[in-house]
């Protein structure tokens, strides 16, 4: 049988309402879980922690579930020592919560970079001097290596990070990511405040995934409380998340091209993307729609020219969009820069459960939409874009293809969208002495955004998890990037194209 | 290529919007901050360095938007540089993390006088859903001197150019002070 149902059988149900995929287990099956998903079996969630808890969720074929250690002693056996993608994710633990992995992989804070005056923001708050801890990046030693340090303020018009190159000549030895520069302390801001409150939090982790992180959060308040959102507001959310994926993935291929230096592309592609934030601000108010999905439903319905609107849109873009990838497809000096370029392992893929078409682009063939799938899109067609090259290219081509799939979706939208209602009410919420909590899992254009929220009695949110699929492609630029010229890092990276702000917390 | 080029110049109308006008209460508030030497500078081209001091992205996306086709903001001679120290605006937006707080004065530092700030997106101006926060200094103000606010969450490119266009209206902005 499969470990992950296995262990959600026998360990002990939560005693919380709406944690049906959450048990408490002991030290062996916590263990016995890091190294199945060390041997590959499944892929880790994320890593997170709670009032003298730590929680591990997992995915393994199509079930999803949470395994919860108690640490009365400030101290968990380190998930990090057996699969890495756990270490980060670890020593933010640490850092905000005061908890220790053991054996310590890396006892480096992560996002405490000793600037906040406080240690512990979610744990014992001690207070703390603000003066800058000291970072030991990795050593890459040798006559020829010289470091190349870049950031956090970066050239472009980008978030803050710092790399620490490594390189031989123009070679990249070794790349390493500093990242927790744009920190703002959303977990703590988040526990104790209201659901609305924290929908607006939740919708401002990550400003390009914004409905992406509404409906995760908001499928996760609805899981805890019960409650069921109608279906028109479940079909106008498909809606706004395939606008938000066309604007993302247009931007995106416009300006790796530009990344590229082929920015007759970037000026294309910029226009399209600008017809979809028009769009969506004819059909939504808001150009990034932000707020307009809120817990138990949708906060505004499609405006009365928003089908025209969509219409126009999903025209324009099937003409003109097939004229600039025939232009990428075809632009030898383009392919030059991206064929072969930055390629990432389909192992790693697999092991770091990248999400999105960093995966998909390496052969890992996962799309929450699809599995473990939530309405409507069950109800929709679209394909998967798998390819298997792992290059900056492949990644190109899924997003080409994913923008297709996305026009698809919005015409299946249009012909099948229910009349009704838009919002199931939250007052209907019944507290329950413990609390309640949810889970959701929801793909992002960048890839499945993890949400986890308890609800407190009083009907605020006592404790929300928001998991970045970032946690898991960071680490695999440092791994693709490797073996690549310096010069060619702008554009392994825009293929990537990790969230710092969704990241960072 | 050339077939997409030639379509382009010969068969559409051109998609770029007309100026928007600045709002008085941006000139105004511009005049108020800005010394007088450092306003008979403006009014010519303007370098701008964009810094990101914690923001969310949204603010990112939409001052990316400027440089589309439709606004196009180097028409009115306003450019992106990659260093402060090219630069005669610094456009900060987020509110100010404590983890970038050293990297945002030190831009600032390097940024050649005279230098303008403009603290764009609700969260610049005044944290916005994140005030409060143990990991927030504050709005940009608190770190560095503001010149200029743009509200907005995000604000849209519409207002973003406005802002900047006012920037650029010193004989307005003369009469105004
Ligand atoms: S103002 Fe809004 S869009 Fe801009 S950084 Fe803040 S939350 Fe994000």
């Amino acid at each position: 049988m499969a470990w992950l149902k296995e262990t959600l059988r026998q360990g002990r149900p939560a005693n919380v309402a709406g944690a049906r995929s959450r048990v408490i287990v002991d030290e062996a099956p916590w263990i016995a879980a890091g190294e199945r998903l060390a041997a590959g079996e499944g892929s880790l969630l994320s890593l997170w922690g709670d009032t003298d808890t730590v929680n591990l969720a997992a995915l393994e074929d199509e079930s999803v579930g949470v395994l919860t250690l108690a640490c009365p002693t400030g101290r968990f056996p380190s998930i990090g020592r057996l699969h890495a993608p756990a270490i980060r994710l670890e020593r933010t633990i640490r850092d905000l919560c005061g908890l220790e992995p053991f054996p310590a992989t890396d006892t480096r804070g992560w996002l405490d970079h000793g600037r906040w005056g406080v240690r512990q923001p979610l744990g014992r708050r001690d207070p703390a001097t603000a003066t800058g801890d000291a970072y030991a990046f990795r050593l890459a030693e040798g006559p020829p290596m010289h470091q190349i340090p870049v950031g956090p303020v970066h050239a472009g018009i980008i978030e803050p990070g710092h790399f620490r190159f490594t390189a031989n000549g123009e070679t990249v030895v070794r790349l390493e990511e500093r990242l927790g520069y744009v920190h703002k302390g959303v977990d703590r801001l988040m526990a104790g405040a209201s659901i609305d409150e924290a929908a607006k939090l939740a919708g401002r982790l990550s400003g390009d995934s914004t409905v992406a992180y509404a409906i995760a959060f908001a499928q996760a308040v609805e899981a805890a409380l019960g409650l069921a959102p109608p279906p028109r507001a479940v079909w106008l959310r498909a809606l706004m998340a395939e606008l938000e994926r066309i604007a993302n993935h247009m931007g995106d291929i416009g300006a790796i091209c530009n990344d590229a230096s082929f920015s007759l592309m970037h000026a294309h592609c910029g226009i399209l993307r600008e017809e979809v934030l028009r769009a969506s601000q004819v059909c939504f108010g808001h150009r990034l729609m932000m707020d307009c999905v809120v817990p138990g439903g949708v906060a505004v319905d499609l405006a009365k020219r928003g089908r025209t609107a969509l219409r126009r849109l999903t025209t324009t873009i099937k003409r003109r969009f097939p004229e600039l990838v025939e232009l990428y497809d075809s632009t030898a000096s383009l392919q030059n820069r991206t064929v072969t370029t930055g390629r990432l392992s389909a192992e790693l893929a697999q092991q770091y459960g990248a999400g999105g078409f960093v995966g998909r682009a390496s052969g890992r063939a996962f799309d929450a939409r699809k599995l473990p799938g939530y309405p409507p899109y069950r109800e929709l067609r679209f394909d998967m874009a798998v390819r298997d090259e792992g290059d900056v290219d492949a990644r190109v081509w899924v997003r080409i293809a994913e923008v297709y799939q996305s026009v698809g979706l919005i015409e299946q939208i249009l012909e099948g969208l229910h009349g009704g209602g838009l919002s199931a009410s939250l007052s209907r919420q019944s507290a329950a002495a413990d609390g309640r909590e949810g889970l959701a899992l929801v793909e992002g254009f960048r890839g499945d955004v993890l949400a986890w929220v308890r609800v407190a009695p009083d009907g605020t949110v006592a404790r929300c998890h928001l998991r970045d699929p970032s946690w898991f492609q960071w680490p695999l630029l440092e791994a693709a990037i490797e073996g690549n010229i310096v010069a060619d890092f702008p554009l392994c990276n825009k293929s990537f194209n990790c969230s710092y702000s969704g990241h960072d917390l | 290529m050339r077939k997409l080029l030639f379509q382009s110049l010969l068969l559409q109308l051109p998609l770029t919007e007309r100026a928007p006008t600045p709002e008085e209460a941006q000139l105004a508030e511009l005049a108020q901050n800005v010394g007088s030497a450092a306003l008979s500078r403006l009014g010519r081209s303007l370098s701008i360095r964009e810094v990101d001091a914690g923001s969310c992205n949204g603010c990112e996306l939409e001052i990316h938007a400027l440089s589309n086709a439709f606004y196009d903001v180097e028409r009115f001679g306003l450019r992106f540089v990659a260093s402060p120290r090219h630069a005669d605006v610094l456009l900060v937006t987020g509110p100010v993390a404590k983890n970038m707080r050293e990297a945002l004065e030190r831009t600032y530092a390097a940024t050649p006088d005279p230098k303008w700030v403009v603290a764009a997106g609700d969260c610049a101006a005044n944290c916005g859903v994140f005030a409060g926060s143990y990991a927030c200094v504050g709005p940009v103000s608190s770190v560095i001197p503001v010149d200029l606010e743009i509200v907005g969450c995000p604000p849209s490119p519409t207002d973003l150019l406005k802002g900047l266009i006012a920037l650029l209206a010193p004989s307005s902005l003369r009469k105004l002070s």
